[in-house]
C-alpha cells in the first residue's frame, strides 16, 4: 500500500516537473510574437523546411501551430468533422475536388495573393479545381518506375507493360494504392485513369492478377527504405519518395513511363471555417515567393511548379528528366479526379481481391 | 452485521466509477457502431452489409486470417514469454529486469519496425549471423516467419508480465516440499508452477490475442501484405473508401469473434476450478 | 542458475534490445538514414535541441501519458473490483466481455467513434479529449492485469481480517490492495505503453494545436523519418533507463534499512 502511494506521489511530481518544463519552453518560444496572431497549419509530417517557418514568423508576427497528418483522407475526416479549426492544409488533386464537393473550402480572394505569375501555368487550371478557385499548387510530381540500375536494364521499361515481362519475377515492390495500382494498368492498355466502366475495371483487375507473380510485396511509405537497402530490383512510386530512396542509395534510377501517368499536385487551400484567414494568406504569399519556393523545393525535394524557384534551382536539379521530364511525357500525364463513394469501392474491393489472390 | 449488508451490495461508488466509463466509452460507442452497421445512407435499416460480408469468400478467407494468425502469434508469443517470465523469477533483482523487459516499448512502434526491416534485410544482422552458421543468406523480409517475429516481439512485454506475477506469487515452501519429496524440477514445473500460473497465462493469452485480431500495420510493413487481415480491411473502409458503415460491421464480427474466444477460454477454466 | 537458462535470458534480452540498439547506433550517424553508417556525429542531436516544436511535443506526450496511464489505473483497479466481485458467472462474462471490446477494436474505429462523440456532445479537441481516449482505452489492460491477482487473492485472508474487527476500508487499504499491488504495477506500465504507442486514436481526437510524438512520427513516414527521431528515441531510453535503475537502487537501499531494522530473514533463498 505504501508503495503504491508513494509510487503516485512520484508520478504526480513527474507530471508537475514536466508541466512546468513545458512552461518554460513555451515562454521561450513564444516570447518573441504577440498573443493572438496565430496561424493553425495542417500538413503532412515535415512538409515545409522548418527555417521558412521561423522567418515566416519572424517577419510577419505571426506564430504558426504546425499539425500534421498521414493521409488525405485522415485529413478530410478531421476538416469535415470539426472540433478543432484549421487555416491552412496542403490536400493532394482528388482530395482538393473532394472537400470542395463537401464545401469544407474557403474560395480564394486573388486580390490578397501575390506571385501568382510566378506559377507555372502548366500546373494551374486543372479538372480537380477549375480556375483555381480554392487552391493553388503546392508541390508536384509522377507515379513512375523506381529501379536499380545494377540489376534492370532501364531501357527495357520504357511502358508500363514492360513490367509484365517474365524478367522481372517476383521482382516488384508495388504501392499499396488501389487507384494507382489500378491506374497504371488502366494506362498500360490506353485506358484513362479516370475510367469509370465497370468493364474496363473487370479487364483492368484481370490483367493485374496476371501481374502478381512478379510482384515481390505490396507496401507504403516504407517502399524507399526497401528499395534503398536493395531488397527490391523495381518500386512502383511516387517521384518524391523515389527522390528520398536515390539520395540514399546510387544505384537507383527513377522513370517516367511513355504512354501516360499520373500526375500529382498537392495544394494549398483554406478551409471553410478557418479562423485566421489573413494569417492562412499571408503564408501562402510567403511560400510562393520565388526565394522562399526554391528553398523549400531544395529542403523538401520535390518538385516545385513555382517557375522562379525552378530558376533559382542547381543546374543539376532542373535538368533532371525524372524530376522535371520534358514536355513530351508531361503533356501525356494524367490527374485524378474524385471518384464517388460507389466508384472508390469498386477500385479499392478490386484491389483488395487481386491482393488476396496470392 | 457486516456479512449481511455485504450480502445486499450496496451500490457502491467504485462500481458506479467503473460503470460510467463503460456506459460513455464501450456500451455507447458499440450502440453507434451497430447503428452504423445496419444504416443506410438514406436513413433506413438494413442487413446488406452482413449480407455482403458473409456472402463474399474475400472477407470470409479474411477472417479466417486473423483468427489463424492471432492464434499463431499468440502461440509463439506464450513459448517465448514463460520460460522467460519462469527464469526472470528466479534472478536476484528480478524486479529490475522485468523493468527492463517493459522499456522497450517505449520507443515508437513504427521506428521499431524500420529497423526490423534493417535488421531482417538482405544483408541485415539476421542474415550476417545465418551465414556465419553456415546456412546462408534467405530472404526474410516479407515472409510469413518474419512478419510472426516481428509480431510476437510487440506483443512479448505483454505476456510475460502477467505470467510473471502469476509464477512470483506461488509461495516459495510449495516449491521447496516439491522438492523435498523427491520431484525433479521438471516436475514440479509441470506440477505445481504451471498450474499455478494459469490465471497469468490466461490474462497474457487475452492481452495479445485480441489485439492481435485486428492487426495490420505489421502485415504491410513487415509481411508486405502478403497476408490480408481485417484489421487491413477495416482500416481501408474507414479511410480510403469511407464506407463507415461497411468498416463498422467488420468492427461488429470483431467484436463477436473476440466474446466467442472469451467463452470458449473461459469455460475451460470454469470445468477446471 | 544452469547455463541453458542463463543463455535463453541473455536471447530474449538481445532480441528486446536488437531493434532499439540499432536505432540507438543510427542516431549517432553523421549520414542520413538507417544503410550505412558513414561515421560518427551527434549533429541528430544537435537538430532535436534546435526543433522546439518536437520537444514541445515530447512534453506533451510525456504529460498525457503519465496522466492517462495514472487515471486509467485507478479506475481499471475499480473496474476489476466490480468484475471480481459480481456475484453471477454470467454478469461476470458479460462485464469482461464489454471491458474487452476496446481492445479488440481496431484503432481507427474507436478513434472515429470517440471523434463523433466528443464533437456531438460539443467537447473542444485538445488536450483534455485526448486525455479521456486515452483513459478509456487503457482501462481494459489494467483491468486484465489486475483481475489474475484478485482471482489468486485468499478469500480467507479477507475474511479473517473481517473477522478480526477491520473495516472495509481498513480490509481494502491493508488487505487487498498490497496483495493486488504487483497487478496495479503491471497495469500501469502497460497502460503506459498503450498511451505512447497510440497513433490512430490521437489523430482522430486531437487538435487546438496538441500533439504527440506518435502522430508526428506517423505523418512523417511519407516524407521520410529523419534519424532526428532517432535521436529523441535514443535519450528517452537512456532517460528511462536512469529512472528504472534509480527507483531500483532506492528500493533496494530502504528494503536493506527496514530488513535491519526489523531482523526480518530472507523469505527464501532463490
Amino acid at each position: 500500500m505504501k508503495k503504491l502511494l508513494w509510487t503516485t506521489a512520484a508520478l504526480l511530481l513527474a507530471i508537475g516537473l514536466l508541466l512546468l518544463g513545458k512552461n518554460t519552453l513555451d515562454q521561450s518560444r513564444q516570447s518573441k510574437v504577440a498573443g493572438d496572431r496565430v496561424l493553425n497549419f495542417y500538413n503532412w509530417g515535415d512538409y515545409i523546411d522548418p527555417q521558412l517557418l521561423k522567418d515566416f514568423e519572424h517577419e510577419t508576427g505571426y506564430r504558426v501551430n504546425y499539425q500534421t497528418f498521414d493521409s488525405n483522407e485522415a485529413m478530410f475526416t478531421k476538416i469535415k468533422q470539426g472540433g478543432t479549426s484549421y487555416d491552412l492544409t496542403v490536400p493532394s488533386d482528388y482530395m482538393v475536388q473532394k472537400l470542395k464537393d463537401e464545401g469544407l473550402l474557403a474560395p480564394l480572394d486573388k486580390n490578397k495573393l501575390t506571385d501568382l505569375d510566378q506559377l507555372n501555368p502548366r500546373f494551374l487550371n486543372q479538372s480537380f479545381d477549375p480556375g483555381n478557385r480554392y487552391s493553388l499548387p503546392y508541390f508536384w510530381g509522377t507515379l513512375g518506375i523506381l529501379y536499380n540500375k545494377k540489376q534492370v536494364d532501364g531501357r527495357q521499361l520504357r511502358t508500363w507493360s514492360d513490367l509484365w515481362s517474365p524478367r522481372y519475377r517476383k521482382q516488384i515492390l508495388l504501392v499499396d494504392s488501389a487507384r494507382d495500382i489500378l491506374g497504371l494498368t488502366l494506362l498500360s492498355q490506353g485506358k484513362s485513369v479516370n475510367d469509370q466502366n465497370a468493364a474496363d475495371l473487370a479487364a483492368a483487375k484481370g490483367r493485374l492478377t496476371a501481374l502478381m507473380p512478379n510482384v515481390k510485396a505490396i507496401v507504403a511509405d516504407e517502399l524507399k527504405l526497401y528499395m534503398a537497402q536493395g531488397e527490391a530490383n523495381i518500386g512502383v512510386t511516387y517521384s518524391g519518395e523515389a527522390k528520398q530512396a536515390m539520395e540514399k542509395n546510387p544505384d537507383l534510377a527513377y522513370l517516367v513511363p511513355e504512354g501516360g501517368a499520373n500526375l500529382w499536385l498537392d495544394n494549398l487551400a483554406i478551409p471553410k471555417n478557418a479562423k485566421h484567414k489573413e494569417a492562412a494568406y499571408a503564408l501562402i504569399n510567403f511560400l510562393n515567393r520565388p526565394e522562399n519556393a526554391a528553398r523549400n523545393a531544395e529542403y523538401i525535394g520535390y518538385a516545385t511548379p513555382n517557375l522562379g524557384a525552378y530558376k533559382r534551382l542547381p543546374q543539376s536539379v532542373r535538368n533532371d528528366q525524372a524530376f522535371y521530364p520534358k514536355a513530351s511525357i508531361l503533356d501525356q500525364l494524367q490527374v485524378y479526379q474524385n471518384f464517388n463513394q460507389a466508384w472508390t469501392e469498386r477500385y479499392n474491393d478490386a484491389f483488395l481481391e487481386f491482393k488476396m489472390s496470392r | 452485521m457486516m456479512r449481511s449488508s455485504n450480502r445486499k451490495r450496496p451500490f457502491q461508488l467504485y462500481q458506479l466509477v467503473y460503470g460510467l466509463w463503460l456506459l460513455a466509452f464501450v456500451i455507447a460507442p458499440l450502440a453507434l457502431l451497430l447503428y452504423q452497421s445496419v444504416s443506410t445512407t438514406t436513413g433506413g435499416l438494413t442487413l446488406a452489409n452482413y449480407q455482403r460480408f458473409f456472402q463474399s469468400g474475400t472477407y470470409l478467407a479474411m477472417t479466417v486470417n486473423s483468427v489463424w494468425y492471432a492464434f499463431l502469434i499468440t502461440l509463439l508469443t506464450l513459448a517465448l514469454s514463460y520460460p522467460t517470465a519462469y527464469l526472470l523469477t528466479r534472478l536476484r533483482h528480478k524486479q529490475f529486469w522485468l523493468l527492463l523487459v517493459i522499456l522497450p516499448t517505449w520507443v515508437n512502434l513504427l521506428l521499431k519496425t524500420y529497423a526490423f526491416i534493417g535488421l531482417l534485410g538482405h544483408d541485415g544482422l539476421f542474415n550476417e549471423a545465418l551465414q556465419e552458421l553456415g546456412i546462408g543468406s534467405h530472404q526474410l523480409l516479407f515472409t510469413n516467419w518474419a512478419f510472426l517475429l516481428v509480431a510476437a516481439y510487440i506483443e512479448l512485454p505483454f505476456m510475460i508480465l502477467p505470467i510473471f506475477n502469476a509464477i512470483d506469487e506461488i509461495d516459495p515452501l510449495l516449491l521447496a516440499a516439491s522438492r523435498d519429496l523427491g520431484a525433479s524440477p521438471w516436475q514440479t514445473l509441470r506440477k505445481i508452477v504451471w498450474p499455478l500460473s494459469l490465471s497469468g497465462v490466461k490474462a497474457g493469452v487475452q492481452t495479445v490475442f485480441i489485439p492481435s485480431l485486428s492487426l495490420f500495420m505489421v502485415t504491410r510493413l513487415i509481411g508486405g501484405n502478403r497476408v490480408i487481415t481485417l484489421g487491413t480491411a477495416i482500416e481501408e473502409h474507414f479511410l480510403v473508401t469511407q464506407n463507415w458503415s461497411f468498416g463498422a460491421t467488420i468492427g461488429v464480427v470483431l467484436i463477436v469473434a473476440m466474446v466467442i474466444t472469451m467463452l470458449l477460454t473461459q469455460d475451460k477454466q470454469e470445468v477446471r476450478s | 542458475m544452469k547455463k541453458m537458462q542463463k543463455a535463453y535470458l541473455v536471447f530474449v534480452f538481445l532480441l528486446l534490445y536488437l531493434p532499439i540498439g540499432y536505432l540507438l547506433i543510427y542516431s549517432f550517424n553523421a549520414g542520413e538514414g538507417m544503410r550505412q553508417f558513414t561515421g560518427f556525429s551527434l549533429r541528430h542531436y544537435q537538430e532535436l535541441w534546435d526543433d522546439t516544436r518536437l520537444l514541445d511535443i515530447v512534453f506533451d506526450t510525456l504529460i498525457l501519458a503519465l496522466s492517462a496511464s495514472l487515471i486509467a489505473t485507478l479506475v481499471g483497479t475499480l473496474g476489476a473490483l466490480t468484475v471480481f466481485r459480481s456475484q453471477r458467472q454470467l454478469t461476470k462474462s458479460v462485464l469482461l466481455s464489454l471491458n474487452n471490446v476496446l481492445l479488440v477494436s481496431p484503432d481507427v474505429i474507436i478513434g472515429a467513434s470517440l471523434l463523433i462523440l466528443f464533437t456531438t456532445i460539443g467537447l473542444q479537441l485538445g488536450f483534455f479529449s485526448t486525455l479521456l481516449a486515452h483513459v478509456a482505452f487503457s482501462i481494459p489492460i489494467v483491468v486484465l492485469m489486475v483481475l489474475p491477482r484478485l482471482r489468486e487473492m485468499n478469500p480467507d485472508l479477507v475474511l479473517a481480517a473481517r473477522d478480526l474487527g477491520a473495516s472495509p476500508r481498513q480490509v481494502m487499504t491493508q488487505v487487498v490492495l498490497p496483495n493486488i499491488a504487483p497487478g496495479i504495477m503491471a497495469g500501469f506500465f502497460m497502460a503506459l505503453t498503450y498511451s505512447l504507442d497510440d497513433f490512430a486514436v490521437t489523430f482522430f481526437v486531437t487538435g487546438n494545436g496538441f500533439s504527440t510524438l506518435s502522430v508526428e512520427v506517423y505523418s512523417r513516414a511519407r516524407q521520410g523519418i529523419s534519424l532526428e527521431i532517432n535521436a529523441l528515441s535514443a535519450l528517452m531510453v537512456f532517460v528511462s533507463f536512469l529512472i528504472v535503475l534509480g527507483t531500483y537502487y532506492y528500493q533496494q537501499h530502504r528494503m536493506k534499512r527496514q530488513k535491519k531494522k526489523s531482523f526480518l530473514t530472507a523469505r527464501s533463498l532463490s
